[in-house]
């Protein structure tokens, strides 16, 4: 295998890291709650706002923006579960998808009218040079964005799995009135999975930020990424997810080198609406 | 009878208002108000009626709009000639996303319509046929009446007009025929309806396809009253959204909700878009983000659900409100 074409699949999986980190967010929310979040797209794109003003506020990098983000997104997430969430599940689909399609708009635009429309970038050298690998030049950015994203996206895969707070949100996914009878809040724990699904995207975004332009409409591509993830890896499922952020990440990177990069987005949206057609449970989804 | 007095008097303020406000601003804005109607009803069969909410509406409304163009600017006919073209790809396009997406919950439904019309856009972007980033343009002076290029927005209006009736009338037709009732059982519960025997996933696809057809024709006029189109103006999320907001806010699921949040936000965004200037552009999707947010939250049946509902407070017991469409014991 020819350098260049491995450099290309090792920024791929770097980069689906990373897709994998904010999608599992998406599927939490709609495994447990059976609603999709429209603003999804837009939260990452909040995330690497915070990382811009706290570079240019404090001139930090990611150490500082990403946990700060984290923070400031799953506080969101908690606001916007009580304030509307938790109200328009009770309502008509018509309600459910314009709630948080509206909300997408609401913050895309509060974004663009106070930041502007214009391309901001973090400095290219926020975090580290670039260096080789295996005879790969990686840029230092993507490293750590890539190999963060894949942590924490293992670490909730555990969060779910292995805790009892993870239990107890499987419980309320399961059945939410049985779950109250044992004891559990389903309010609470949907507003810890709101907040844990935002704050996942904060991250998401804070390191992303490091290696992309940053501009309010970046959500809305980020949202169909998400979607075309969550629907490849079955909804509800962070593994699944995770797989099929990786390997969106790798069919981007490859049709950006083989067929241009004009062509990526393209390719990743003709792939949502075939696997519509053909396999809407996902890939690991059963049938 | 009293139904009909309302409707005479309606229908005579709605004929007499480009001649009562003449000056081409507000001719203009009676134009766009029945455009975006003819959009948002087109959408409301689909969105309010089936209860399907495309958020991808525009790739409907660029089909025509490129369509109509790509007619003059190719092929040297009239605009006109593309309307049909733009028809029969909406209505391909709608049948490609609506077959297996109907069939699975309404998440899914959104979620492609959104991803269609993204494509569309970057599709249309990378294609010098339909003129790439630049757009394709109308011709610059009418050649002939078949052009539909005018200076004035007076001709516009009524032609406008005239396809908003026959929009309204197809709708009205449809909700008070076999598929407007599997439509509502459908909305109300889909499994009920399919155990009573009502083909759920057709009878919503006949109506996303009419829906799409429908707001083709309305991309069309757009098209022929601007003589210009752009992947921005012609397929940019924008149009989709003010699209739905309109129907949203009016009253989705009522025959004259969309023409009611097209009376209201056209009005708004023109002036807004007068007094801020440029900065006002952000500032207008960000009241619309609210407004959707609002209505999603506290009145998803909008703004005529609201006054049919105040209308009938005073005559009726509390209990009669409170608990609507549930029979009592004589």
């Amino acid at each position: 295998m020819s350098t260049i074409l491995a450099q290309v699949i090792v920024g791929g999986l770097l980069l689906g890291a990373i897709y994998a980190l904010f999608s599992s967010g998406l599927t939490l929310v709609w495994g447990m709650m059976n609603i999709v979040n429209f603003a999804h797209g837009d939260f990452v794109m909040l995330g690497m706002y915070v990382a811009y003003v706290v570079w240019s506020l404090f001139g930090a990098g990611p150490l500082l923006g990403a946990p700060l983000a984290a923070l400031l997104l799953a506080t969101v997430g908690i606001v916007v579960y009580f304030g509307l969430i938790r109200e328009i599940m009770k309502g008509p689909m018509l309600a459910q998808i314009l709630g948080t399609f509206g909300l997408a708009l609401l913050l895309r635009y509060s974004a663009f009218w106070w930041f502007g429309a214009n391309f901001l970038t973090l400095p290219e050298n926020i975090v580290g040079g670039t260096f080789d690998i295996l005879g790969l030049r990686i840029q230092a950015s993507r490293l750590l964005a890539g190999v963060v994203a894949l942590l924490v996206t293992l670490g909730l895969h555990l969060l779910l799995t292995r805790t009892s707070l993870g239990s107890k949100m499987l419980a309320v996914a399961e059945d939410s009135t049985a779950a109250q009878l044992m004891g559990i809040r389903p309010d609470t724990m949907q507003a810890i999975a709101w907040a844990i699904a935002a704050g996942a995207t904060g991250i998401a975004g804070a390191l992303i930020a490091t290696f992309f332009y940053i501009v309010p409409t970046v959500g809305e591509t980020l949202a169909i990424v998400a979607f075309v993830t969550v629907s490849l890896g079955g909804f509800g499922s962070v593994p699944g997810a995770l797989m099929a952020g990786l390997l969106i990440g790798v069919i981007e990177s490859l049709s950006a080198y083989l067929i241009g990069a004009v062509y990526k987005d393209i390719v990743v949206y003709s792939l949502f609406l075939g696997f519509l057609w053909f396999r809407p449970q996902g890939l690991m989804g059963k049938s | 009878m009293r139904r009909f007095v309302w409707a005479s008097v309606a229908l005579a303020l709605v004929l007499a208002y480009p001649l009562v406000f003449s000056s081409p601003f507000q001719q203009r804005l009676g134009a766009l108000v029945l455009l975006y109607a003819i959009a948002a009803s087109a959408w409301n069969i689909v969105g309010g009626y089936a209860g399907q909410v495309s958020v991808g509406h525009v790739v409907f409304f660029g089909c025509g709009a490129y369509s109509a163009m790509a007619a003059y600017a190719h092929f040297g006919l009239s605009p006109l000639v593309g309307i049909p073209v733009g028809i029969v790809i909406s209505v391909a396009i709608s049948a490609v996303v609506g077959v297996p997406t109907l069939r699975l919950s309404g998440h899914y439904f959104s979620m492609a319509t959104i991803a269609v019309a993204e494509l569309a856009r970057l599709i249309v972007t990378n294609t010098d046929y339909l003129g790439a980033g630049v757009g394709l343009s109308g011709p610059t002076v009418p050649r002939n009446i078949f052009d539909l290029s005018f200076i004035s927005a007076l001709p516009y209006y009524y032609l406008f007009l005239a396809v908003l009736a026959i929009t309204l009338g197809i709708t009205w037709w449809m909700a008070s025929n076999r598929m407007g009732f599997y439509l509502r059982a459908i909305r109300d519960s889909e499994r009920a309806a399919r155990s009573l025997g009502a083909p759920a996933s057709r009878t919503k696809l006949y109506a996303f396809m009419l829906s799409a057809g429908l707001t083709s024709v309305a991309g069309a006029l757009y098209a022929m009253m601007f003589g210009f189109i752009d992947p921005e103006s012609g397929l940019g999320i924008l149009i989709s959204v003010k699209i739905l907001i309109m129907a949203a806010l009016g009253g989705a699921g009522l025959l004259f909700g969309p023409l009611v949040g097209a009376a209201i936000l056209v009005p708004l965004e023109e002036i807004s878009n007068n007094l801020l200037g440029g900065k006002g552009a952000g500032l207008t999707f960000v009241v619309y983000g609210a407004i959707i947010v609002l209505i999603a939250r506290f009145q998803p049946g909008g703004i005529l659900t609201l006054i049919k509902r105040l209308w009938a407070r005073p005559r009726k017991t509390p209990t009669a409100i409170a608990v609507p469409g549930a029979s009592h014991a004589p």
